[in-house]
């Protein structure tokens, strides 16, 4: 039976106060509901990492939370990583070094490489390449830009 | 013709590329409509028979539910040759997934609920499922795709065999692969006055579109098709697959837009997949190497509704030099889905056999591999024997072991070992045809001084849009940003599909004739807004001339394989390429590399196991279907020669979208061989294959 539950929650920085289907995921409260379409369902089994988002700073497979566990967490989605217009930084080396194909990954390789490079630094570990692409291994890429975005996110932890 | 410079050549970022970090470019499934329905697809779950009876009762009573689409409700469709498209038209059976109902529901978990509630007896009756070599139904076809002689013979290949020096004669398997490209196929479609608007998820508008007119009776002009953004393909989404059928007589049923998503695990039944194969391969050469005899022998599989024949063999009749040669394809048409297009269909399967067999030739010679592929290098194409338009094997092959450290390497397979791995290296050569289909343009000049190019193409992540602007620009001598682009849109001119590694030879050739037309007229004082148009059809009918045209490559590979476990691991790949003039280095590489680690995902992770007895996919997740990760693709570049060609299109370029994956698997079949001295002739190699024979 269809039931609904009152959920606040923050998206991207806005407060949002919503009526939600107790079944909804949060990748199907931020596409269906929010028209939020950056995170993507590739599988809808956790499995492929393409609805990657942040939840309260960290990465997590939005097709395997329900919406109505995230009362008063603060959820950051591809479209909430640019600032003020610019580009985050990952988004402009993902252009540079043509890390994406198709695209389809792409918001959800930026958002776990966004998570993942403050995963490292809160752990105090040293990002190299072989570093990289075990922490990055959750997020496939069927167009196989795997060897160009190692290379976007390797610059980009340089700094 | 005359070579276009400037903008080509260049490494343009992709001009979508700010909207895709950023998540809006939108997808099929993203579009938005008033009073939209969602759709969950129900598949039959009996291999072979009959639907007997339907119950809906508990489907209709889920709160949201609108309707259950089936065969008892659905509108007729006009009669296609497409037969896997001809959804819910009748109460038969003939594979397991297959589309058996369409669950529909005011939001995705109340379709998804009326789905699981739809009850469906079944009539089944015995299935078969599984492709062997000695399969009793198996047959000749007449022709294999897309239109080649199913069988060859040049010579006595028999006695070929008999007389060489040395011979091989070994078999190989490919099991069934699945393309999955990220995003699942997915359709909105809206009926507005008997038309009727379709975002769906394609790698051709146009040619989507008059498939849809056809089976619903309309009007070309009565049918669009947009598919703007298109999340990867790789042949999967080149024909119309059943959703977007679904999506159109579900919305025409409920006379409300409907959207639907396959799922990834119906992805697995019905959205296509690259046929096993068995390849017997028989090789005959004198004892320097020289081929004398050449026999591909590719047993592959279809389904019981429409014929596909993948082109196993194929290669096999231009790659290499032999007086003695024949090819043969023979399928069984089982009760499962149809298979269908693969990036690089054909010579995919076929060269993983072909360069596999040329190594443990190779080897029986005693000969370095790259030196056999230049003894057997044929002057002519083997098949018709037409001049190649250009033909650069020797140098891809040349060059790439100068890169890969080639002259230090010593034959003698299972000798190198760095702490617990065996270390190896294998070579095998590439090809794909380069081709062009007819496609029309229209060029704009506006009256702010930019310019419009329109065409029915698209983008799968090739870079097409960007490309086409590189084209514009230079054919109309201004800077690309200067050009706007609009394709993924059948209302625009149609074009041949993103397709064949065939996308930008095709659309090129009707883009650069508008280009300089306009450009002419302008400069002869005619004042924008400005519009021409190009239809190419002419041109390609006049240009017959008798030339073989391929691209070629040399892929190579190392392997290490730990001594205990099996464990494979291709800390490099490098590929050399051949393939005309490389337009945008930067979206070429990627290309190129994106088919290598296709390939290196293929030779060690994919592989769709089929259920003898329910008759389904059983791996059909991402946590079963293995593809290559991060953490698999190490070191893997891609390189190129210069080619000049004059036989191809305005820009001087030929299909780099899947040459890429053609040889890489066995390249690192060849590694994995001279790393442990195992030969692996079934994919996909890894540890349950290799265990047994590491010393």
């Amino acid at each position: 039976m269809a039931s609904e539950i009152e959920l606040e929650l923050t998206v991207n920085g806005v407060p949002r106060s919503l009526e939600v289907d107790v079944r909804t995921t949060l990748l199907d409260l931020l596409r269906e509901h929010l028209d939020l379409i950056g995170a993507k369902k590739g599988c809808d089994h956790g499995q492929c990492g393409a609805c990657t988002v942040l939840v309260n700073g960290h990465r997590a497979n939005a097709c395997l939370l329900l919406a109505v566990s995230l009362g008063g967490a603060d959820v950051t989605t591809i479209e909430g990583l640019a600032s003020d217009g610019e580009l985050h930084q990952l988004q402009r080396a993902f252009i540079e070094h043509d890390a994406f194909q198709c695209g389809y990954c792409t918001p959800g390789q930026i958002c776990s490489a966004a998570g993942m490079l403050s995963e490292a630094s809160e752990e105090g570990v040293a990002l190299d390449a072989a570093e990289i692409r075990e922490r990055m291994s959750g997020n496939l890429c069927r167009c196989g830009a795997y060897v160009n975005i190692v290379a976007a996110i390797a610059e980009v932890a340089e700094r | 013709m005359t070579v276009l410079t400037r903008a080509l050549g260049a490494p343009m970022t992709r001009v979508e590329g700010g909207l895709k970090v950023s998540g809006e470019a939108r997808y099929a499934y993203e579009h938005r409509a008033q009073r939209l329905v969602y759709g969950w697809i129900v598949q039959s779950t009996v291999a072979r028979g009959r639907i007997a009876s339907l119950e809906l009762e508990d489907a209709l009573a889920v709160p949201g539910a609108v309707a259950v689409v089936s065969h008892a409700n659905a509108p007729a469709l006009q009669p296609s040759d497409r037969a896997e498209l001809a959804v819910l038209q009748s109460n038969a059976v003939a594979y397991r997934g297959q589309i058996v109902a369409c669950a529909l529901g005011e939001t995705l978990e109340a379709a998804r609920e009326v789905a699981a509630r739809v009850a469906i007896a079944y009539e089944p009756e015995r299935h078969d499922v599984v492709l062997y070599a000695e399969h009793p139904r198996l047959f000749e076809p007449e022709t294999v795709n897309p239109r080649y002689p199913a069988r060859t013979d040049q010579g006595d290949a028999d006695a070929g065999l008999a007389t060489a020096n040395v011979a091989i004669d070994c078999t190989y398997t490919t099991p069934a692969f699945h393309n999955n490209p990220m995003e699942p196929h997915s359709s909105m479609a809206l009926w507005e006055d008997g038309s009727l608007l379709i975002y769906d998820s394609s790698q051709g508008a146009p040619y989507a579109r008059d498939q849809l007119a056809e089976l619903f009776g309309l009007e070309p002009e009565q049918v669009r098709v947009i598919s703007e953004h298109v999340g990867g393909g790789f042949g999967s989404k080149g024909t119309p697959r059943p959703q977007v059928v679904i999506a159109a007589l579900c919305a025409k049923v409920v006379g409300r837009p409907v959207k639907l998503a396959v799922t990834r695990q119906q992805m697995f039944a019905f959205t296509g997949y690259r046929t096993p194969t068995i390849q017997r391969m028989r090789l005959g050469a004198r004892r320097d190497g020289t081929l004398t005899a050449l026999v591909h022998d590719a047993i592959l599989q279809t389904s019981t509704l429409e014929q596909f024949a993948e082109q196993a063999a194929i290669c096999s009749r231009m790659m290499y030099a032999a007086e003695n040669r024949r090819t043969t394809h023979r399928l069984a048409a089982l009760d499962v889905p149809t298979p269908s297009w693969m990036r690089a269909p054909g010579e995919c399967p076929g060269m993983y056999a072909l360069e596999c067999a040329m190594d443990e030739l190779a080897i029986s010679c005693g000969i370095d591999p790259i030196e056999l592929r230049v003894l057997n290098e044929p002057p002519l194409d083997p098949s018709n024997g037409h001049p190649w338009s250009s033909r650069n094997l020797v140098v891809c092959l040349r060059e790439g072991a100068e890169r890969f450290g080639w002259q230090e390497r010593d034959p003698t397979p299972g000798v190198r070992r760095e702490g617990r791995w065996l270390v190896g290296t294998g070579v095998a050569a590439s090809t794909y045809p380069a081709f062009r289909q007819k496609s029309q343009a229209r060029v704009r000049a506006e009256a702010d001084g930019g310019f419009t190019v329109m065409i029915g193409a698209a983008d799968i992540g090739t870079g097409a849009r960007t490309v086409i602007a590189q084209i514009a620009a230079d054919a109309l001598e201004v800077s690309p940003s200067a050009v706007r682009v609009e394709i993924g849109d059948s209302a625009l001119p149609p074009a041949w599909l993103a397709g064949g590694s065939g996308g930008t030879a095709s659309w090129g050739s009707a883009v650069v004739p508008a280009c300089r037309l306009l450009r002419e007229r302008l400069g002869a004082g005619e004042e924008a807004p400005l519009e021409v148009s190009v239809d190419t059809e002419q041109e390609l009918e006049q240009d017959r001339r008798d030339v073989s045209r391929h691209a070629f490559g040399a892929q190579f590979a190392e392997a290490r394989v730990d001594v205990d476990t099996g464990e494979v691991r291709v800390p490099r790949l490098l590929g050399v390429f051949a393939a005309g003039r490389i337009l945008n280095p930067l979206t070429a590489r990627s290309q190129f590399i994106g088919g290598m680690t296709m390939g290196l995902s293929m030779a060690l992770h994919e592989q769709s196991v089929i259920d003898r007895e329910f008759g389904d996919y059983l791996n059909h997740d991402f946590a079963q279907y293995h593809i290559a990760s991060c953490a698999d693709a190490l070191d893997i570049d891609a390189v190129w020669v210069e080619e000049q060609d004059p036989y191809l299109n305005p820009m001087g370029s030929k299909g780099i979208g899947e040459i890429g994956i053609v040889g890489t698997a066995a390249a690192i079949a060849n590694a994995v061989h001279h790393a442990t001295g195992v030969r692996v002739r079934d994919l996909p190699i890894g540890p349950a294959r290799l265990v047994r024979g590491l010393p």
